[in-house]
């Protein structure tokens, strides 16, 4: 073990304490990471907008294509086709294939990470029009809506709880794929995780790895309050068939005491 | 044509007459028509019913009137103008829809809701917020269900509200298909009265799908019957179909209890119903016992200063000073002037009791009701109509 840390360049450390818990390695050194949390904060913005731009940007693409193939459902095949493939690509090869087109950096980074949002949002979009009660969708055409006003005023926000959970998945799988950016030069926490090239500073990869984490857990959050105050009815009607299931045990259970 | 009048009143609204033209729908691949040759009228301000087995095309042929199905020959005329010339999202506005499911929007309240059509309207904020107050009045809901979702009501009230939506905008015409066909038996009853009741208001041209024999019988100024393959069997006033159905298959379809089926075409104010001694709490119960002597119901009821029923006395009751308040008698049932004549003489079978008092719309007493009295009037002769127009269609208008 303390051969591999041996191995680091000695200026890594900032802390020159050569205290025992670095030098053996621990799997957490406090003191060292109190004394060097602010060469994080770099890395932990990179990383923020790492994720909010290309999950921003996904959602952007992938919306499109939703609106675009909803009513055009030819368009589906293919576009649930092009979005899988890319899916597919395995994001260290992903990188590698962009570079000599994008060069190395951030660009390329969010490029990667944008086609791997497209399946999942488009697929979340889609399958929550799809999930659009057909009775609200003939009453809405029937009342005379035309299709644009049916899709924005009854099939989208009737379809946002998909949309948004959409929206998490691709945050969360993110916050983690973009680990890797570091490959292509975009920077992020992965680069402390690889810390010195070597993955084996044990202190170095609970801290970002933690960072990243937290960083899952707080846009999961955020979400969750954003689905909560866009979809005021969902909750309505959860509680109602909460109500109705209370009052159906209670019945059994008054039942059940009369022999 | 502007689709509502100035002010939210649906007294002002004027209805619409329905002419279908040979009117034929054939689905792409379809090898039979699903509405063939369909040439009917339906005068302004009635309710036609289209009745018919399944794959009858009823539903197509109601959804031919706002192009939700479009023809593939023939002409549908509203207001006397053929729908193929209008744009369908305009035409549609002007076309109340009710469908079985509701179809209310579960992320909207049920003021937005009722909103619907006067928003694609465009009118301004006031007149739809006074237009939705006055259609929450009209269904008789909570005006604290206004901000409610519809997840949040039982079935019967979201029915209720659809009908509102569909007549926020004042239509001329209203469409609409199996609309209590989800809904529990007895709040079917309730919600068909309702509707009676509301289009004694409004008056609109009614156009009314249902797999339903009894249920076209009591709600049709007009029945048309359809048989497979979409083709007009009969279009005739319930009692013309009852008493001259015009084939086998018309006689199959009403079943084999036409006689009893009539009884769908009176109401309970229609009879001569019997007088029960009314006692009221404090009086005398000699008073009481004297009236009871000579009485056409042996049993004397006790009824609120407004005389509105409380319960039957018993003979116990009776043997004290004065009349007793009686709170856990109960009666049980309760039936309405403006009920037709089955769905009373269901109750009271159900109920399994001799008598049933009878109120009016304010709740009064306006008789009592009995298995005898009903039998005296099928025996007198004066229960055959030959005009449907003979029984009132204005419930709580008559016998007040």
């Amino acid at each position: 073990m303390t051969a591999l840390v041996a191995q680091l360049d000695p200026s890594f450390f900032r802390d020159r304490s050569e205290s025992d818990c670095i030098r053996e390695n621990g799997a957490f050194c406090l003191d060292w990471a109190l004394d060097n949390l602010d060469r994080y904060v770099t890395p932990t913005l990179e990383h923020l907008v790492l994720v909010v731009v290309s999950v921003a940007l996904g959602f952007a693409l992938a919306f499109a294509m939703a609106l675009l193939s909803h009513r055009r459902r030819w368009l589906v095949p293919p576009f649930l086709g092009l979005t899988g493939v890319l899916y597919t690509i395995p994001s260290l090869a992903f990188f590698f294939l962009l570079l000599p087109i994008t060069g190395r950096g951030a660009d390329t980074a969010i490029i990667a990470l944008t086609a791997y949002n497209l399946q999942i949002i488009y697929r979340n979009v889609m399958a929550g029009l799809a999930n659009v009660p057909a009775a609200a969708t003939d009453a809405g055409r029937g009342m005379g809506m035309t299709e644009r006003q049916l899709t924005w005023r009854v099939e989208l926000p009737l379809a946002l709880p998909e949309i948004i959970a959409g929206v998490r998945i691709a945050t969360v799988s993110t916050v983690a794929i973009a680990t890797l950016a570091v490959f292509a030069g975009g920077g992020g926490l992965g680069s402390e995780l690889i810390a010195g090239s070597n993955i084996t500073f044990r202190t170095g990869v609970a801290i970002a790895g933690g960072i990243a984490i937290a960083m899952a857990i707080a846009f999961d959050l955020l979400l969750v309050l954003l689905q909560r105050r866009l979809v005021p009815w969902r909750l309505a009607a959860e509680r109602r068939s909460r109500e109705g299931a209370r009052f159906a045990s209670l019945v059994r259970r008054v039942r059940g005491a009369v022999p | 044509m502007p689709a509502a009048t100035d002010r939210g009143e649906a007294s002002e609204a004027t209805a619409l007459p329905v002419s279908y033209r040979a009117a034929t729908k054939v689905y792409p691949g379809a090898s039979r028509p699903a509405v063939d040759e369909l040439t009917l009228d339906v005068n302004a301000g009635e309710i036609c019913v289209l009745v018919g087995p399944s794959g009858c095309g009823k539903t197509t042929a109601m959804r031919l009137v706002n192009r939700m199905v479009e023809l593939t020959s023939g002409d549908v005329l509203v207001g006397g103008r053929s729908v193929r010339e209008r744009d369908p999202a305009e035409l549609r506005r002007e076309i109340g829809y009710v469908i079985q499911q509701t179809g209310l929007f579960p992320h909207r309240t049920i003021a937005e809701n009722i909103a619907t059509v006067p928003r694609l309207l465009g009118w301004d904020r006031e007149r739809i917020e006074a237009r939705v107050d006055e259609l929450i009045e009209l269904i008789r809901l909570d005006p604290e269900m206004r901000d409610r979702y519809p997840a949040q009501l039982s079935g019967g009230q979201q029915q209720r509200v659809g009908v509102a939506r569909a007549l926020a905008a004042n239509p001329g015409v209203l469409l609409m298909d199996e609309p209590f066909g989800a809904v529990d038996p007895i709040n079917r009853e309730r919600l068909q009265n309702e509707l009676l009741r509301l289009q004694a208001e409004v008056r609109k041209t009614i156009l009314f799908v249902t797999h339903d024999i009894d249920e076209a019988i009591k709600m049709g100024d007009r029945v048309a019957v359809l048989r497979t393959g979409g083709r007009l069997a009969q279009y005739a006033t319930p009692a013309e179909l009852l008493m001259e159905p015009a084939d086998g298959f018309v006689e199959d379809f009403v079943g084999a209890d036409r006689a009893l089926k009539r009884l769908a075409l009176l109401r309970v104010g229609d009879l001569d119903l019997w007088e029960a001694p009314l006692a009221y709490v404090g009086q005398p119960t000699a008073e009481v016992r004297a009236k009871l002597a000579g009485a056409e119901v042996p049993h004397a009821l006790l009824v609120d200063s407004e005389r509105r029923p409380l319960g039957w006395l018993s003979e116990s009751d009776l043997r004290q000073e004065l009349v007793p308040r009686v709170p856990d008698s109960s009666p049980e049932p309760l039936i309405d002037v403006s009920d037709i004549l089955r769905d009373a003489l269901s109750d009271l079978l159900q109920a399994e009791s001799r008598y049933a008092p009878v109120v009016d719309g304010q709740g009064r007493i306006a008789g009592v009701l009995s298995v005898d009295v009903i039998s005296d009037f099928l025996g007198s002769g004066e229960a055959r109509t030959d005009e449907h127009g003979a029984v009132d269609r204005a419930p709580g208008a008559s016998g007040a």
